[in-house]
């Protein structure tokens, strides 16, 4: 029944109608705006991370991919005691946001719900520190916590107090992982605070309940979604965090972004390097997507 | 309607900075009755509901519960319940547990509970496969009915309602008014209703009082709030009315400026200056063909509506606007722009103050 040349006509019209909707779909201003950020990525973090699986897949100390690829760098994590700066990385960053949540909640609830217009001026107040180098601001720390330094310092020459200086300990570190990431805590945590509507908790206090129940019932459930990702935003970062435990921590401790320092640097070793790369990106990976399948980023950014 | 007060208000106010949202309000709520506040936006009403609920606290006066001053009682502690204007359903809990919380709070064993949830749900017309569901997934009128089912189930003495029904379509609004009466007969509970339509103040409520500005401008049942308005605000809040500014003429004469003429009025209290005509539209009757009445008007009519059973006609007389209704099958025969006779009795129009 179909000619020739009709059947060729139709595909004609099929593969024409084809690139309409890719035009179509090209052409949408979703995908157009999300282009350069999509580039970027690709160039930016897609491309340096596949260097980085590739390299942990080298012989060791090998500056080149032109090697059989081996699993010889992740065997040597283990038997290495690689594992310890996992550890103390892992264990600081809970600690880190453990003693974040403790502190920030009481603040964030005061900020969404108590403080009206200071809670401006509060959010200023911690937003400007921002602006400058973490560095530095852990530099400030230093000078306040070293001997002789402005606590101590103050304590001995006014009152006769002498005591030990807590720099160059665990304490000092988690210190300078509290300070630092206090914001990245605080912020989410309030927003979630935020998002439970008053009414709600007033309803179940007028059915009943005691504070302590419409917290546990209403406000800590329902605020859950910011308090996850202000956990696990300040989880990942102390996870990955360097300056505080070289600064604050002096040799106490070694984290996990200190070996890997170590290892692409005067280790000479990028292989291994890589290798504790991967593996931290793999175990902060899936921690994260457990965390956001759990999370409905719609509702938190109210688009529902 | 008499009863024991259940609760009793004495010089009740709010203050906020400069705002007195509440103002000096005295009252007295019979145990079983079914009161209704009505107002515009703005009127206090919430604020006053909000008070007696221990959601705010008064800047001044008492609460009285049983004549026990309940003024410093938290809401947690006060044997009443709000359904709340959001109905503020706890989005993260299915509808068993929205309607149970109240018993779970008090350490009521889960059997129980379910037991009572699901003979709430029964009496509302819930589906008892509800009971699972996210209440998200709810409809607007089941959502109410899981509200109210709740504060039932806190078995409180009091009922608030901060007009839950006002984002409620119209006819699933008239369901809702008539079920909600109904389940005040089945309970026989105090029920404290606040809305800004005297409409649906009118179809459920035992009394109703009119607020504004802080302050209840009258108190009485449906009827004599209906037949007896105390003042021009309380008529306009009863929706199209024939409102015509008055003057003393003679003892049962009113001079009307905006008609350009006199009328007889319904007999004039003592001192009366000046005041208010209202006549329902109703009572107003075309005199064209056949008929008289005590007062009588020239017009032209300018606009007709037809409202389902009943017919609406515009009439301008001087510089006021009539409203006249009739009966469909009564209506007016007639066209646009055509001159009417139109009139009404002393005794179907009501005098009121400014």
């Amino acid at each position: 029944m179909a000619s020739p040349a009709a059947e060729l006509e139709s595909r004609a019209v099929e593969s024409s109608s084809r690139w309409a909707e890719f035009r179509a779909w090209i052409t949408q201003p979703g995908v157009l705006c999300s282009t350069p950020v999509l580039l970027l990525l690709l160039i930016g973090f897609l491309a340096p991370l596949l260097v980085v699986v590739g390299y942990s897949l080298m012989p060791p100390r090998t500056f080149d991919f032109g090697h059989v690829p081996t699993l010889e760098n992740f065997i040597s994590i283990v038997n290495e005691s690689y594992y310890r700066s996992f550890l103390w990385a892992f264990g600081l960053a809970c600690i880190t946001v453990v003693l974040l949540l403790i502190i920030c909640y009481p603040l964030a609830y005061g900020m969404a719900k108590l403080f009206g217009h200071w809670a401006h001026l509060l959010t200023l107040l911690l937003v400007i520190p921002l602006f400058v180098s973490e560095n530095i601001r852990l530099f400030g720390w230093v000078l306040f916590l070293i001997k002789r330094g402005v606590l101590l310092g103050a304590l001995e020459s006014w009152f006769g107090i002498g005591a030990d200086s807590m720099l160059y300990s665990v304490p000092a570190i988690v210190l300078g992982l509290v300070y630092v990431y206090l914001p990245f805590t605080l912020f989410p945590v309030m927003l979630g605070i935020s998002m439970v509507p008053r009414d709600v908790t007033e309803a179940a206090r007028d059915l009943g309940a005691s504070r302590w129940q419409v917290f546990r019932e209403i406000e800590l459930p329902l605020a859950m979604p910011g308090i996850l990702i202000g956990a696990m935003l300040t989880f990942v970062l102390s996870l990955g965090s360097l300056a505080e435990s070289k600064i604050l921590g002096g040799q106490a401790v070694i984290m996990i972004a200190d070996d890997i320092e170590t290892a692409f640097t005067f280790g000479q070793n990028w292989p291994l390097g890589s290798a504790l790369s991967v593996l931290l990106i793999l175990l902060v990976g899936s921690l994260v997507l457990y965390v956001l399948r759990r999370l409905d980023l719609d509702e938190i950014l109210g688009r529902r | 309607m008499t009863g024991t007060p259940i609760l009793r208000l004495v010089d009740l106010s709010k203050k906020f900075d400069d705002l007195r949202a509440v103002d000096g309000i005295d009252l007295e709520i019979y145990d079983g009755e079914f009161f209704t506040v009505v107002g515009p936006s703005g009127s206090g009403k919430t604020t006053l509901l909000r008070m007696l609920g221990g959601m705010d606290q008064p800047s001044q006066g008492d609460i009285l519960l049983r004549g026990e001053r309940i003024n410093d009682i938290p809401a947690n502690r006060r044997p009443t319940c709000m359904v709340f204007q959001s109905l503020a359903l706890f989005p993260h809990r299915s509808v068993g547990q929205n309607i149970e919380f109240s018993m779970k709070m008090k350490g009521i064993p889960t059997a129980d509970r379910r037991a009572r949830a699901e003979q709430l749900m029964a009496q509302l017309h819930l589906p008892l496969d509800y009971y699972d569901k996210n209440v998200a997934q709810c409809s607007g009128g089941e959502r109410q009915r899981i509200a109210l089912a709740r504060a039932l189930a806190f078995d409180p003495e009091i009922l608030f309602f901060d007009e839950p029904l006002s984002a409620i379509d119209y006819r699933l609004r008239k369901t809702l008014e008539k079920e909600l009466k109904d389940i005040h007969r089945e309970t026989a509970k105090t029920f404290v209703y606040i809305t800004h339509s005297l409409e649906e103040a009118m179809v459920m409520s035992d009394r109703i009082g009119i607020m504004r500005e802080g302050k209840l401008v009258q108190v009485g049942t449906p009827d004599e709030i209906y037949n007896k308005p105390r003042n021009k605000f309380v008529s306009e809040f009863m929706g199209e009315v024939n409102i015509i500014e008055v003057q003393k003429a003679t003892e049962d004469k009113l001079e009307c400026p905006s008609l350009q003429t006199q009328v007889v009025g319904p007999s004039q209290p003592t001192g009366f200056n000046s005041g208010h005509l209202v006549i329902r539209p109703e009572s107003v009757r075309f005199l064209n063909n056949s008929g008289s009445a005590e007062n009588s008007v020239e017009g032209t009519l300018y606009n007709i509506y037809s409202l389902g059973s009943r017919m609406q006609y515009q009439v301008r007389v001087g510089t006021h606007v009539f409203l006249v209704e009739k009966l469909r099958e009564q209506g007016y025969e007639g066209e646009l722009d055509d001159v009417v006779k139109i009139g009404w009795d002393a005794r179907d129009s009501i005098l009121v103050s400014d």
